[in-house]
């Protein structure tokens, strides 16, 4: 019984003596890893320990640990869920980034094989990088090109309908409107990006299995529903997921940029990031800002596992990890 | 091949074209129209623009809002400098930090990589949010109005990292393995083996680093108030956004406040922020669609 001791011992000192020398053997890399790890550690792994807010009567003395916990565990989310906040801004988010995924895809993929089968190089060349350039400006830049088309005053759009003779259409107060001009604004900063992605995808398809059918008769619909959509499926299926599992994450520079704090569109526009963000900077109520983003952050993290799981399931070579 | 078949293939072809080039060409007037429609404002008589509406072509030409912007342009060579000054930084040890993190990381002989390659990868599955993050930065780590605010948060991107580590496990492990037997340290091997080798992937992470720090509002809006730290977007957005702002630029030059050009002076605005970004884009394009190419064969 005492040797037994004594023996635990001597290997739990050895188990040590041998963690540190791999510390000391591997020394160099550890300091190469260090300064990533820490920046991580700090704006990463913090802030997910910061969560507890979520179940916290913050106050500026008291700090994120210290602050006192609320009396009812949900006394944060009370007014986010009771209000219908919630699934107003989720089911938003959820069916803008569904459009998202369905428009941009389909374009990208339908725009990058007609491309491939441009044969003029300067033509294909010119139309390609046209159609990535508004992947390069800052959001800032389209929400001023969306103001320019679509206000009331002097949008090129009303100066149009004027022009024809019809009543101008005050954009900024119809907020179905809203529904269609993002899923636009969004697929046209987006589809060059993704589409640059596919044509990538297109041309790396085996050419001799493309004129293989072109020579047993298939015409080029045939070529391109059987052979080309096939070849390239990984490539699609592997981005449709990775935007899946982003799917309760709204793209805060987007609705920000074209929407900013314009109430009067906030029924169609609101999605849970932007909601966060006023709760926090406009209306400083840090309490429903920090319980709304931590529903945020659960929601994300389960649909991720939920998708990852699925796919597994299915065809594991298309699972995320 | 008969003369039949190939007059069939031919006719198929044509009709394909007919229908995928019209929308080819729409799409790509789309995406431009919306740039010529700015510059075009911008050189504009801004009263043609409050009766008729902004146009493709200027229909009263006019510098008067280049001269507004150029007349005293303090302001917007600050934001320049700012955002010059940030996206250098940025981009320089961001893409080293994310390039050395992603070598470490595959090295077959290093014992924890799989353990600090999921402590990397768990948080592009959690993440805690805006709100925690804002209050650290904010209350605990006393960042704001720093330009280290405008850097330091987003210089590690995970995803960077995964990419690095993949095309580096692409690099022969006999190179590393050779140098250390011949006494070279690690650091040593990556910066004068490993770096030299991996220039594809260094350009890659580094323009979209680059150009993620040249276009960021967000982190600026965020973290800072002064008017002298500001970056040209968000400048350039607070300027959109307040005809006051774009009144107190004016009020700096010898064009009074109430005649000033409001409209066309936001053109001008755009385009002379946007400007560099256009006259690079022929040249770095094609790195960018290579980048693109090497990303998505490893992803």
């Amino acid at each position: 019984m005492k040797k037994g001791k004594k023996n635990r011992t001597n290997t739990n000192r050895s188990r040590i003596q041998e963690f540190w020398l791999q510390v000391r053997k591997n020394r160099t890399l550890l300091l190469m890893l260090l300064p990533a790890v820490v920046l991580i550690f700090v704006f990463a792994y913090m802030p997910m320990g910061g969560t507890i807010l979520a179940f916290k009567q913050y106050n500026y003395k008291d700090g994120i640990w210290k602050s006192p916990w609320v009396e009812h565990i949900f006394d944060n989310f009370r007014f986010f869920f009771i209000s219908g906040k919630a699934g107003t801004v989720t089911l938003n988010t959820f069916t803008y980034n569904l459009s998202f995924i369905v428009v941009n895809t389909s374009l990208a993929v339908g725009l990058a094989i007609i491309l491939s089968e441009v044969k003029n190089r300067f033509f294909k060349k010119a139309t390609q990088s046209v159609i990535f350039l508004p992947y390069f400006v800052s959001w800032v830049i389209v929400g001023s090109i969306a103001y320019n088309l679509l206000n009331y005053e002097n949008g090129v759009l009303n100066s149009m309908i004027r022009a024809l003779g019809g009543q101008p259409l005050n954009i900024y107060f119809t907020p179905k409107a809203w529904r269609l001009i993002l899923v636009l604004f969004n697929a046209w900063k987006g589809v060059g990006y993704s589409m640059v992605v596919y044509l990538a995808a297109v041309v790396g398809v085996d050419t001799t299995l493309y004129e293989a059918a072109e020579i047993d008769g298939a015409n080029i619909f045939q070529r391109i529903r059987y052979v080309l959509l096939p070849s390239i499926k990984p490539t699609i299926i592997t981005l449709v997921l990775l935007d899946v599992s982003k799917i309760f994450r709204g793209n805060f520079d987007l609705f920000y940029q074209l929407v900013g704090s314009n109430g009067a569109l906030y029924e169609t526009t609101d999605v849970i990031d932007t909601f966060v963000f006023r709760s926090l900077l406009e209306s400083s109520d840090i309490g429903m800002a920090s319980a709304s983003g931590f529903y945020q952050s659960v929601l994300c993290f389960v649909i991720i596992i939920v998708v990852n799981t699925v796919v597994k399931r299915i065809n594991s070579d298309y699972a995320l990890f | 091949m008969s003369e039949s078949s190939r007059k069939k293939s031919s006719g198929d072809v044509r009709l394909f074209k007919a229908i995928g080039y019209p929308i080819l060409i729409l799409f790509a007037l789309i995406c431009v129209l919306p740039f010529i429609l700015i510059v075009s404002s911008s050189l504009t008589d801004e009263s043609s623009i409050i009766q008729k509406g902004y146009s493709l072509w200027p229909r009263d030409f006019s510098l008067s809002a280049y001269r507004l912007v150029f007349e005293n342009p303090i302001r917007i060579v600050r934001a320049y400098g700012m955002t010059i000054l940030v996206t250098v930084c940025g981009t320089i040890l961001g893409t080293f930090l994310n390039v050395m993190t992603g070598y470490v990381l595959q090295r077959k002989d290093f014992k924890w990589r799989n353990l600090f390659s999921f402590y990397f990868f768990f948080t592009t599955l959690f993440s805690g949010g805006l709100v925690p993050w804002y209050i650290m930065i904010v209350r605990q780590l006393h960042l704001k109005n720093t330009i280290w605010v405008l850097i330091i948060p987003t210089l590690v991107s995970v995803w960077y990292i995964i990419l690095a580590k993949g095309f580096m496990a692409g690099v022969p492990y006999e190179i590393t393995e050779s140098a250390k037997i011949d006494g070279a340290g690690d650091f040593q091997i990556f910066l004068k083996l490993i770096l030299p080798l991996s220039k594809p992937v260094i350009a890659t992470i580094g323009l979209f680093t680059a150009l993620t720090y040249w276009n960021d509002w967000y982190m600026c809006m965020l973290y800072v108030d002064k008017k002298d730290m500001m970056t040209l977007q968000y400048m350039l957005y607070q300027l959109m956004g307040s005809i006051k702002a774009l009144r107190e630029l004016a009020s700096q030059t010898s064009i009074s406040a109430s005649t000033m050009p409001i409209e066309s002076t936001k053109m001008a605005l755009t385009v002379v922020t946007t400007g560099p970004i256009l006259l690079l884009y022929p040249f770095v394009q094609r790195y960018f669609v290579k980048g693109l190419t090497v990303g998505s064969v490893k992803s």
